[in-house]
């Protein structure tokens, strides 16, 4: 790994400060007779440099936790506050800049911008952030170096392979130094390879220090995370740690079964 | 980020290049269309207005009893003679009128000079003024002199159209001067050949023949002093209405029975104000006609814009969700309409700038810098209001529906 790759890498820990607290978050969609509960009273602490897993079947509540954790949609009630922050006094201006500084977003597809390279696809956050344009260069050329795929900088999504295309969303994840990683699926689409890769990747960026939260449905992805959450029903109905959040060795397959 | 938006905004362009180049073409052809129909007005009213000012300027023209009246037997019929003219020469009588210019009429004169005939459209006997006071410059030679007309001299001056006509294709027009030509019964001595003025749109004016009107009434036109027309020159424009007035009181006041149809006085600068309203709305019809299809082309703009924003609503939700503003979005997308609309209107006004080169329907097109400036504005303008409310829907959507967006 080149010294940039490794610098891309490091993030800044600050002890004793939760990365995430969610104070009985409830999210109703309807109203009357057609009331769907998707979140009945979710609390939630995640501390900085953990790795995350969050675990349930379609219809427990998982997305909409994930949707409310990414500040793309607000509890009904309850609190949030992502890196000390109220999230649910924000408005929409305030949020877009939230998503953009403090989270890393990676989707089951990938979801990089059509037609448009893998270098202005990491670039892309840092663009909306007003960051130089030469600093802007750099750090996604090293960002695309901390996911192995440095020579693939010019190339368009449809010209890289799927597990290629995640890597460069987890590049773009990464390149605005977000407190905060947030997978939805991450390897649903991917082959068993690739699923390795990334979450490879994923065990060495939490080794650096970033926070790590992953929302699957797949116990072998959980079982690289430190800590999983389970939820049924819209409440968590399990939450285990594997491994302390500053343990070196992240990878404990045996535990989960 | 103002510099990101449009690089964004042109990739988008790219990507679709069909669509977006048919979209371009809209408003290529509403600007094209303004600019060249534009110029084809003022082309046109340039050009009537050259036929009207090659009559002379600020001149009258009078005739007897014309078109309208002939089948009316209650009008009776009038001859204007040299009196009418002596009488309108006097500026007791007249005083705004600053030449009178007696024409009279030869019909079917036939000349010929070394064996070839040529007939001129017209040749008019005529005083020593027709040559200022009809606009008629010399270019060769000269014009005949007052002493010519007192002395009944034979001599001619000529059009470049008939002087090629009786001389053949490729002589010197200008070689016909000194030469002798045999008119009908006499012969006259060509003394000045006149400068072409062209097609004044019904006839060519440069197939004419004049001589004084004292020689044409002695050997051509009879020998009364019958006058066929009268051109009278106003001292000024602004007091042509006035000569107008003088010219029918001091005619009417001469032949007693007489009502204002019995003379028929042309006035030229009526005329070209008439004309150059009827130009104006022309030229604003054309106008309006044009800037429909731009408007048109604007629906077009506001049409694709809307596809662009509901097949790439998946891509807005990806933008939003790594931080992308409402306001990033919107300008993205109003670059992009104001960037195809902007594109469409240059390459217009290089179509319209093209077609203009070319005459069309008989009309020499004359660019006016104006229709250029308002056909690109107004194309910008289409672009951004066109481009605002499909941009302002993509700004607004809500990142986790776009992102939902199958």
């Amino acid at each position: 790994m080149t010294n940039r790759a490794a610098a891309a890498l490091t993030v800044p820990i600050e002890a004793d400060r939760a990365v995430i607290i969610v104070k009985n978050a409830v999210k109703t969609y309807g109203q009357g007779d057609i009331e769907v509960h998707a979140l009945r009273g979710v609390s939630l602490v995640i501390e900085r440099g953990d790795f995350v897993a969050i675990m349930g079947a379609s219809g427990s509540g998982k997305s909409t936790l994930m949707n409310i954790l990414g500040c793309l949609d607000m509890p009904t009630s309850g609190r949030y506050l992502l890196d000390g922050v109220d999230v649910s006094q924000l408005d929409d201006y305030d949020l877009a800049t939230i998503r953009n500084h403090k989270i890393g977003f990676i989707f089951q597809s990938f979801n990089l911008v059509p037609r448009t390279s893998a270098t202005s696809n990491v670039e892309l956050p840092m663009v909306y952030a007003n960051v130089p344009k030469v600093q802007r260069r750099a750090r996604a050329a090293a960002a695309l170096a901390a996911v192995g795929l440095s020579d693939r900088g010019h190339h368009l999504p449809s010209e890289l392979s799927g597990g290629q295309q995640q890597r460069v969303a987890i590049a773009r994840a990464i390149a605005t130094n977000p407190a905060m990683i947030l997978a939805d699926e991450p390897t649903g689409a991917l082959d068993s390879q690739s699923t390795e890769e990334v979450l490879g990747i994923f065990t060495r960026l939490n080794r650096a220090g970033r926070t790590i939260v992953v929302i699957t449905h797949e116990s072998e992805v959980a079982a690289y995370a430190k800590r999983v959450i389970r939820l049924r029903d819209g409440s968590i109905i399990s939450d285990e740690r594997n491994a302390p959040v500053d343990a070196e060795r992240t990878y404990l397959p045996s535990v989960v079964s | 980020m103002n510099f990101e938006s449009i690089r964004i905004a042109l990739q988008g362009i790219i990507a679709n290049r069909l669509r977006s180049a048919l979209t371009m073409l809209g408003i290529l052809i509403g600007v094209a269309s303004v600019i060249v129909l534009v110029a084809v007005g003022s082309g046109s009213a340039a050009a009537s207005r050259k036929r009207l000012e090659g009559l002379g300027s600020n001149t009258l023209t009078v005739s007897t009893g014309g078109g309208g009246n002939r089948g009316q037997t209650q009008t009776r019929r009038v001859t204007i003679d040299d009196n009418d003219v002596k009488a309108l020469r006097d500026p007791s009588q007249a005083a705004d009128l600053s030449a009178v210019v007696p024409l009279v009429n030869a019909q079917n004169v036939i000349a010929s000079l070394n064996g070839a005939n040529a007939t001129p459209a017209t040749f008019y006997g005529t005083s020593v003024d027709f040559s200022s006071v009809r606009n008629y410059p010399v270019s060769s030679g000269s014009f005949f002199s007052q002493d010519d007309e007192i002395n009944a001299s034979k001599v001619a001056v000529v059009g470049a159209t008939f002087a090629k006509n009786l001389l053949g294709e490729g002589v010197d027009t200008a070689t016909l001067v000194d030469q002798q030509v045999k008119f009908a019964n006499g012969v006259f001595t060509v003394i000045g050949i006149f400068k072409p003025k062209g097609s004044n749109g019904a006839q060519d004016q440069d197939d004419i023949v004049v001589a004084p009107i004292s020689t044409v009434r002695k050997l051509l036109a009879g020998s009364s002093n019958r006058v066929d027309q009268l051109v009278v020159q106003a001292a000024s424009r602004s007091v042509t209405d006035a000569a107008q007035a003088e010219v029918t009181a001091v005619l009417m006041s001469r032949h007693t029975g007489s009502t204002t149809s019995s003379f028929r006085v042309l006035n030229q600068a009526s005329l070209l104000q008439t004309q150059d309203a009827n130009n104006k709305t022309f030229t604003v019809l054309l106008g309006a006609v044009a800037a429909i299809s731009l408007l048109v082309g604007g629906i077009g703009v506001m049409n694709i814009m809307l596809v662009t924003v509901t097949e790439r609503t998946r891509e807005i939700g990806i933008r939003k969700a790594i931080g992308a503003r409402k306001s990033h979005i919107l300008t993205q997308f109003l670059v992009e309409a104001v960037l195809l609309s902007v594109l469409g209107g240059l390459l217009g006004v290089g179509v319209g700038l093209f077609g203009s080169r070319f005459t069309i329907v008989g009309v020499k097109p004359v660019v006016e810098t104006y229709s250029i400036v308002l056909a690109f504005g107004v194309a910008v303008v289409v672009g951004l209001f066109f481009g605002i409310y499909p941009a302002n829907r993509a700004a607004s959507l809500k990142p986790i529906d776009a992102l939902r967006y199958e």
